[in-house]
Formats: structure tokens, C-alpha cells, sequence
């Protein structure tokens, strides 16, 4: 995409480096994510993917290589994980205001946005996996973030919902013309909601544009038959891209395929 | 009233209004282990400050930030569980201080107080720690409040939000290290961490909010500071584990038809 490359720099990784236990978790990785554009890391479990997010996030130290910010630019995170202890009463709204002393109005705005206004007053204890993620995104976004990270944004959400999930996700860019950096392992649901791909194995085996990418020899090899499923999932996303994520009919011998490939 | 029990009433309600609202955090951090190590290592701080002849309390403080230090650096240890390490250090340091109290042939110590508590020994210097430094630990968790709730949701969203975690969980423990040493005299080195949990596990039945669980704790603790002195006072039980008896029995009181309700 020209326009991507032309487009601000948010954040840059240069040669960055994390080791544990004396090897490199993370691998001398080149990273940019400019505003207005979709760059999602796939990779095996254990590939780094969650240490070299924390790396640019600053949570963990890097061992070599630097991590450039764009000055005066906002990251909104959203976590992999969280779990609050049962003994905290905590409800949607408060947990929203603590990340920034926010207007009951913004905070509707971001809800609505994410889909999820009926929730204000739920503890989180009781949100669905689906509700959990739309309300991290929500305090992400009630930052106004040039820059959202998003660690496994599908992480216990059911397979339709995570569709709804990444269109939201692109629904997202497009309005706020943000930069997104996002982890996934879902492969064919993430391919068709991104603009290029990092495919992650300690270093970076191969990048570019997702079709691109899927038929690359060294994502094969690294994704195996799950890749070839995925490379027929984005051929029939070409076809059929915004019928089939907008929720529209689609085939039933195509949502049968994706099923069983998922599973 | 006699004096004794007002002074040691009052006493009891200043360390129930620190200790409520710390211990909710304890509560949500799940540390009810972690105070109870610190705790446990405040007898090595009151002999070391009667070795060296300075306040105890501040014997207790600086020992109780040595020990929460040590746990932090060997909890990055990944050979030990952090469970491991609590409980090596917990009886451990209680058994050096043993020992140590016992090197102090020159000065006579109360051990049973320190261990369980002597709040109707509670002095108007007592009083003035724990008013004083109370007020300080409060005015300074109000300023830390939502940070510090932030960092017990998600220490690494609170940390890409800009929260100091590190600087926060160093006052948290600094805080929690004066609670021991103030409580030292109400409930004794044995039962303190039961005032950090027990009247934050009562509220949490009936809060709605975090700030609501922190008031209600601090009522739930004062009214087992009056239940307990009143015990002692009229049937003559020992005071700082009377207290304890009473919160716990509010608790189970109110805990009990919850349970209930689950089950059915």
C-alpha cells in the first residue's frame, strides 16, 4: 500500500533484541507502524509475539536495538489478559474512568462505538469473553490513541464473534485513521482484516501483504496445513470481502469450510 | 470509662481506618500471605531497635521494608514459588526474632504483648503514631487512589497509562509496613494481618464500588475494635484476640446467608 508508506511513522523497532535464559526470544526484529494502517504479528505459541509487544511497549527491557516513538504520540493497550479478583466491586463504568478521568458522555461514545452500551453498569466480573474485549478496547479508545496495540484481541471470544471483532477492529482504523499493531493466531480471520504481516518465529521469517504472505514458503512451513486453509480463507475473502465480514448471508459450504479448519 | 479503654478505643479505631483501606488492597492483590511475612518479621525490628536503642516502631518499619524487598528480588527467582519463599521467610523471620529477643538479657520484653497484642498498655506517644502517621498514610493513599486501583486491575495497562507502578508499590509497602508496626500493640505480631483482611472481606458483601469497600471496612473494623475491648473489658478475655474473634464472627455473620443462597 503506497499510501501506508507515505503515511506518519507511529512507532519504530530497530534491531530489537530480547533474551531469556541466554537465547533470543525475540530476534533482531524491524517493526514500523504508521497511522491509518493494520499490522498484525502471527506465529506459533512461544514465538515471541507477546514479548516483543511488551519490548515496544517499554514493559520489558530490550537487550539490544531501540524502540523509536513518535513524539506526543498516545498508545491505547489492550491486554491478553484480564482477570479481576472476585473481592473487587468493580463495574463497567468505574473500570473505564480508570485510565482517565472521563465524561459519563465520552465514556457512552467509546461504548457505543465498541457496541456494547447495555454494559455500563454490569460488574466485569460477569462479561462475557466478547463484552470483555469491546470494553478494553472502549478504555483504549477513551484515550484517543494514535496508536492501539491490541495482544490477542480475540483471546476467549467464539468463533463468529471474532469476526464481528476484527471488522470492528478495521471499523476502527477507518474512523480514527489510528495505527494498529495487533497479535493474533488466528490466521485466516486476521488475514482479511489486515494491511501487512509480520510472521513471527523469534525473528521475522517473512512479511508483506497478506496474500502476499500466505503464499510465502517460509509462512507454509512455519503455519503448515493450517496456512493452506488460510490461504484458501483470504482467496475467498478477495471474492467475497465485505458480504461476508458485514454479517451479510454467505455460503453455507464456505462457513462449513471454515469451521472445520478452525477446529 | 476508664481512661485506659477509651485511649485503647481510640486506638483501635485510628489503626481500623489505615487498615481498612490497605487492606482491601491486600484483599484485591491477593497478599494476605505477603503482610503476613512482613508481620511475622516485625519481632526481629523491635529487638534490633531495642539493640540499638531507637523506637522500635521504626525498628519495625525499616526491617519490614528490608524483608518486602528481599521477597520482591526472590520472587524474580524462578527456581522458588513465591508461595515457597513467603513461607521460608515468614517463620523464618519469626524464629529469628525469637532468638534475637532473647540475646536482650538487659532489657525486660513483654513478648506476650508483642506477639498478642497489649492495647490497654497503649500510651498517648502510641496515640500520636498512629494519628499522626494514620493521617499521613491516608492523605497519601487518597492521592494514590486510582492509580493504585488501576495497577490491581492491570499492573501492564496501568503501566502503558502512565502510572508510576514501581514508585506506588514501594509507598503501598512502606504503608504497609507502618500499619504492623502500629497494630503491633492492638492485635499482637500474630493476628495483625487479620486486620487487614477481615473487615474488607466483611464489606466486600455489601459494596458496590472500591471506595465503598474501603469505608465499609474501616466501620467493620472499628466496630470489632469496640466489640472486642467491650468482651475484655466485661468478661475479661485478652483484648487484641478478642478483637480478632469479632471480626471474624461479623464476617461469618454476614457471609453465612450468601453462602447459602450459592449453594441452593
Amino acid at each position: 500500500m503506497t499510501e501506508s508508506e507515505t503515511a506518519r511513522p507511529l512507532i519504530r523497532a530497530e534491531n530489537l533484541t530480547v533474551n531469556r535464559g541466554g537465547q533470543s526470544v525475540v530476534d533482531n526484529i524491524n517493526l514500523t507502524v504508521s497511522a491509518g494502517e493494520i499490522v498484525t504479528l502471527v506465529g506459533p505459541n512461544g514465538a515471541g509475539k507477546s514479548t516483543l509487544i511488551r519490548a515496544i511497549l517499554h514493559l520489558i527491557d530490550s537487550d539490544s536495538g531501540r524502540v523509536e516513538r513518535e513524539p506526543g504520540v498516545t498508545i491505547g493497550y489492550v491486554p491478553q489478559q484480564l482477570e479481576i479478583d472476585p473481592t473487587m466491586p468493580l463495574d463497567v463504568r468505574r473500570f473505564l474512568r480508570l485510565g482517565a478521568l472521563v465524561a459519563e458522555a465520552d465514556m457512552k461514545r467509546a461504548l457505543e462505538e465498541v457496541g456494547v452500551t447495555e454494559v455500563i453498569d454490569t460488574p466485569m466480573q460477569g462479561l462475557s469473553g466478547g463484552e470483555m474485549r469491546r470494553v478494553l478496547l472502549a478504555r483504549a479508545l477513551l484515550r484517543d490513541p494514535d496508536l492501539l496495540v491490541l495482544d490477542e484481541p480475540t483471546a476467549g471470544v467464539d468463533f463468529g464473534g471474532q469476526a464481528e471483532l476484527y471488522e470492528l477492529i478495521r471499523h476502527i482504523r477507518d474512523r480514527r485513521q489510528c495505527g494498529i499493531l495487533l497479535v493474533s493466531h488466528n490466521l485466516h480471520l486476521v488475514m482479511a482484516a489486515t494491511d501487512r504481516v509480520l510472521c513471527l518465529n523469534h525473528h521475522i521469517c517473512c512479511e508483506g501483504q497478506p496474500d502476499a504472505v500466505t503464499r510465502n514458503p517460509a509462512y507454509l512451513e512455519l503455519f503448515g496445513s493450517e496456512a493452506v486453509a488460510s490461504a484458501m480463507a483470504v482467496y475467498t475473502h478477495h471474492h467475497d470481502h465485505h458480504h461476508d465480514l458485514s454479517g451479510a448471508p454467505v455460503d453455507e459450504s464456505d462457513q462449513h469450510n471454515h469451521e472445520h479448519s478452525h477446529g | 470509662m476508664d481512661e485506659f479503654l477509651l485511649m485503647a478505643l481510640a486506638a483501635g479505631i485510628g489503626v481500623s481506618m489505615v487498615a481498612g483501606p490497605l487492606g482491601c488492597f491486600v484483599v484485591w492483590r491477593r497478599m494476605s500471605y505477603f503482610g503476613a511475612t512482613l508481620s511475622h518479621s516485625a519481632l526481629l525490628g523491635v529487638a534490633l531497635g531495642l539493640l540499638l536503642g531507637i523506637n522500635p516502631m521504626i525498628g519495625v518499619v525499616a526491617t519490614c521494608v528490608v524483608i518486602a524487598s528481599a521477597v520482591f528480588s526472590m520472587e524474580r527467582d524462578p527456581r522458588f514459588a513465591a508461595d515457597t519463599i513467603l513461607g521460608i521467610l515468614a517463620h523464618g523471620m519469626l524464629a529469628l526474632g525469637l532468638v534475637a529477643v532473647a540475646f536482650l538479657d538487659n532489657v525486660r520484653v513483654d513478648l506476650m504483648g508483642y506477639l498478642f497484642g497489649d492495647i490497654l498498655a497503649v500510651s498517648s506517644a502510641d496515640l500520636i503514631w498512629i494519628y499522626g502517621g494514620g493521617a499521613s498514610c491516608l492523605l497519601m493513599l487518597t492521592l494514590m487512589w486510582r492509580g493504585l486501583l488501576s495497577m490491581s486491575v492491570h499492573d501492564e495497562l496501568a503501566r502503558v497509562e502512565g502510572v508510576p507502578v514501581s514508585a506506588m508499590r514501594l509507598v503501598f509497602m512502606l504503608m504497609i509496613a507502618f500499619v504492623i508496626a502500629i497494630a503491633m500493640k492492638i492485635v499482637g505480631i500474630m493476628l495483625i494481618v487479620s486486620m487487614l483482611i477481615i473487615p474488607p472481606a466483611t464489606a466486600r458483601r455489601f459494596a458496590r464500588t472500591p471506595e465503598q469497600m474501603a469505608f465499609y471496612a474501616i466501620l467493620v473494623g472499628s466496630v470489632s475494635v469496640f466489640g472486642g475491648l467491650a468482651a475484655s473489658a466485661t468478661i475479661d478475655t485478652p483484648s487484641g484476640p478478642s478483637i480478632v474473634v469479632v471480626a471474624m464472627v461479623l464476617f461469618f455473620a454476614t457471609a453465612m446467608p450468601g453462602m447459602a443462597q450459592r449453594q441452593t
